[in-house]
């Protein structure tokens, strides 16, 4: 058992903590707005971008620890930059199905910088379901048709290219029969509309009509989708998870701060029982979420989904419980500075939120670990 | 012990259902109902159709418009509004500054102010809380010196509610720097045309424009617009607070929200079937409705006992009320959001792309989810927060 992180970990934390304390967003800061391609290009330039690709594809074979370290200070400086879409979610899509061809085209174009991706799978109907697929695909020739509307595409509005999961077989919520294209997100039937999301990020809605994707863009197995979605979207929810938790420790670290310097009657508010309780308390949550960060990033790559999928589940289950009461504790215990735009701790709130409803909220992952049988072996 | 209303309080109750529903503009309720932002236009047509029919202003003394009704009346008066989803009448004007007016106010105050602030010709903001004074009120800094007749104001005043839109501000101010703390404190109506007052708008984490800060700088108040007597001003702003015992649990606010929860439940899809049709869904829905029940119940017991309540006794019940009604406000919320799910975490712009004309892939109504989440964490933090209200029941009450 070893929770450390090895010395190349800890220099890349250092690194990635230093670059995040030049580059923290505040929103609430008057001034220009950040310019989201220099970002972008400081990101690659750090090599951050490379994390989880192998050295032969250019990468530096990081792991999931490595990219737990990325989101987690990610998290903390609340940065907007499509590092889940692009390089967790587009990356672990080539890495864990693309065909050699295919990481040979992209993943040296996610290093330097210059792919962005987007994972565009949420539908009207579909809620958490990934495998609530309507999205049409048709084979034509050497090529197939996609027809369709997806929505609340992380980093969709602007992505390079987009891996979209479309039927080409049976009903509305089979398992079996969908399958991931890679689309070139300026193809023509792609039409997107782009919004910002209630925490400040990019998303879209994405509308596929008639866009002819040739066969060699079909990412693993043609009706057999549905696992390395599954995989990837794991992966994906132990990077959120570690986004939740820099979120979280930084909203906690604010409000302890803010306790020892606010005053009121004569003394500071922090000097109040009843409100170290609840700091304390939030604490607790967010060890809490930490372990189960941990837990999630030992468990994203393992290939059993039997294994993996109650245990991601169970880490996104705990991390949102702790994120919805660290948020709300925090804005409470500020008093009102915390409901304005002008400070940062609502910022953090919105963010833990939106992350809370991103591939899952509590009640749908405690479901999974419920339908696996549990955490607990009975005795 | 009987909990049924009589055959008179349904007629009243049935007659002002009738009156929300046909008098009050729908698409006003509308908004209300969906927690949408409402403009100053739909908050003043809605007061005005309500004073029209003498029923803006229920709780002022029946010489200044008010209504001789029992407090089984005010309570369903209050419950019916919220229900219908009508604006309340708008806070400041009704419960605040129009009661500290009529009980403290000079017949010329009443005069000029009364009608005027029934019809909401005239908008009013409060100016109690500073950066400085929050929970800690007795604490305010804003200072108004006696010299030729006047007062002469400076100071800061922060979180007036829609004071962008107010014509007047009824302040607390320090008129006696010596005195002890509560003691130097006088009730100030100010013309918030008057020289040397700037607004500056703070926007709140839901990108909504409700609060201000207010700065006075040597404003000029004729000493006429002091209510009742000076460094009194502690005493008018207890009564001020402790007025509108029944309305501040909102239950018929949350109560709507969560009739609403329910609707849009039985229409969202999900897994192979509706939201609704989800056991760990309703039974959420379920505990809050449990909880609303006990609240309401509680609410009703307050209303009858009011009869015969001495007032010089520590009485928890605006705490509990406070307390549980907002927590259970906050819970509705949080349930919309739940129904709307993934589907919230847009905030789209109001104009669409040149050309784009696709169905949206989130309902209409889920952009509105989260924002009002997050908005209503004040509930708990304003109007005496919820740890203050415990601190109350904890003193006063329990003697600890
Ligand atoms: C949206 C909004 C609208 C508002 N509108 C108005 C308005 O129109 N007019 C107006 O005058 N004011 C208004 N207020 C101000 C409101 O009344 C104050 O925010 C409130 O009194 C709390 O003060 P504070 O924000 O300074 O928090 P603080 O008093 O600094 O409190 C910070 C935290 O410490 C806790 N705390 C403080 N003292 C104690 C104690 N003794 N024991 C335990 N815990 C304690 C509080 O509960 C809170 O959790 C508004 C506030 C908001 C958020």
């Amino acid at each position: 058992m070893d929770f450390d992180l090895t010395e190349e970990q800890r220099l890349l934390k250092e690194s990635i903590d230093r670059f995040v304390a030049d580059n923290a967003r505040d929103p609430g800061a008057h001034g220009a707005a950040p310019d989201d391609k220099a970002l972008w290009s400081s990101i690659a330039e750090l090599g951050l971008l490379a994390i989880p690709f192998s050295e032969e594809e250019g990468g530096i074979g990081g792991g999931p620890v490595e990219t737990m370290i990325v989101m987690e200070a990610l998290g903390r400086g609340l940065i907007n930059a499509p590092y889940l879409p692009t390089v967790v979610l587009g990356g672990g899509f080539l890495r864990l199905g693309g065909s050699e061809a295919q990481r040979q085209e992209f993943i040296p174009q996610i290093v330097d910088g210059s792919l962005t991706m987007a994972f565009a799978q949420l539908e009207k109907q579909s809620r958490y379901d990934l495998h609530d697929v309507t999205t049409n695909a048709k084979r034509d020739g050497d090529s197939y048709v996609l027809d369709g509307r997806k929505g609340v595409v992380l980093g969709g509005d602007t992505a390079d290219l987009l891996v979209v999961t479309a039927r080409t077989s049976g009903a509305r919520r089979d398992e079996k029969g969908i399958t991931l294209f890679l689309v070139d997100g300026n193809a023509e039937g792609v039409s997107r509309r782009g919004m910002p999301s209630q925490d400040g990020q990019r998303v879209a809605e994405i509308s596929f009509d008639n866009v002819r994707v040739p066969a060699g863009r079909v990412l693993g197995a043609v009706d057999g989708g549905l696992p390395l979605a599954t995989h990837v979207v794991d992966v994906a929810l132990a990077a959120l998870c570690a986004d939740s938790l820099g979120a979280m420790e930084e909203l906690h670290r604010l409000t302890v701060d803010y306790l020892k310097t606010r005053q009121q009657f004569g003394v500071a508010i922090g000097s109040f029982q009843a409100l170290q309780h609840r700091a304390a308390d939030m604490l607790v949550a967010v060890e809490q979420a930490r372990s189960m960060a941990m837990y999630a990033a030992m468990m994203a790559e393992e290939s059993d989904a039997a294994e993996r999928r109650p245990a991601i589940a169970a880490a996104k289950a705990q991390v949102n419980r702790s994120a919805r009461s660290v948020g709300q504790e925090a804005v409470q215990l500020h008093g009102g500075i915390a409901m304005t735009w002008e400070y940062k701790a609502g910022h953090y709130f919105k963010r833990l939120t939106t992350a809370e409803l991103m591939f899952g909220d509590t009640d749908h992952h405690l479901r999974a670990v419920m339908e696996a049988g549990g955490l607990v072996e009975e005795v | 012990m009987e909990l049924r209303f009589t055959p008179e309080e349904i007629a009243f109750r049935d007659d002002l259902r009738r009156f929300f529903r046909e008098k009050i503009p729908a698409e006003i309720r509308r908004k209300v109902a969906e927690g949408r932002h409402l403009e100053k236009e739909d908050i003043v047509t809605s007061q005005r159709i309500l004073n029209a029919a003498g029923l803006a202003t229920p709780n002022w003394p029946v010489a200044w418009g008010g209504k001789d009704w029992t407090p089984v009346q005010r309570y369903i008066f209050t419950e019916e509004m919220q229900r219908a989803a009508v604006p309340l009448p708008l806070q400041f004007n009704v419960f605040m500054v129009g009661p500290v007016i009529a009980a403290f106010g000079s017949e010329e105050q009443k005069k000029k102010f009364l009608p005027a602030t029934a019809n909401l010709d005239i908008w009013w903001c409060q100016g109690f809380s500073e950066p400085g004074a929050g929970s800690d009120l007795a604490s305010l800094k804003t200072r108004a010196d006696k010299k030729d007749g006047k007062y002469i104001v400076s100071g800061q005043k922060a979180w007036t509610t829609l004071g962008q839109h107010a014509d007047w501000i009824f302040c607390l101010v320090r008129t006696d720097r010596e005195a002890k703390k509560q003691r130097g404190i006088s009730f100030l109506l100010i013309d918030m045309k008057s020289p040397g007052i700037t607004v500056r708008p703070v926007i709140t984490i839901d990108g909504g424009h409700e609060v201000n800060e207010v700065f006075f700088d040597d404003v000029e108040v004729p000493a006429e617009n002091l209510v009742g007597e000076e460094n009194k001003g502690w005493d008018y702003a207890k009564f001020l607070l402790a007025n509108e015992r029944t309305g501040i649990a909102r239950i018929g606010l949350s109560k709507q929200r969560l009739a609403r929860a329910k609707r849009l439940a039985r229409e969202t899809e999900s897994g192979d079937g509706m939201l609704w049709d989800d056991p760990d869904f309703r039974r959420r829905v379920a505990e809050i409705e449990v909880g609303l029940k006990a609240l309401e119940i509680t609410q009703m017991r307050v209303v009858a006992n009011q009869r015969h309540r001495d007032s010089d006794k520590p009485d928890p019940a605006s705490s509990i009320l406070k307390i549980k009604g907002s927590e259970l406000q906050q819970a509705t919320t949080e349930l919309l959001l739940e129904v709307a799910g993934p589907y919230a975490i847009p905030a789209p712009e109001h104009d669409q792309p040149e050309g784009w004309n696709e169905p949206a892939v989130a309902p209409a109504w889920a952009d509105a989810a989260a924002p009002l989440y997050f908005n209503y964490r004040k509930v708990s933090i304003y109007g005496g927060s919820n740890e203050i209200q415990r601190n109350i029941i904890a003193k006063a009450f329990l003697g600890l």
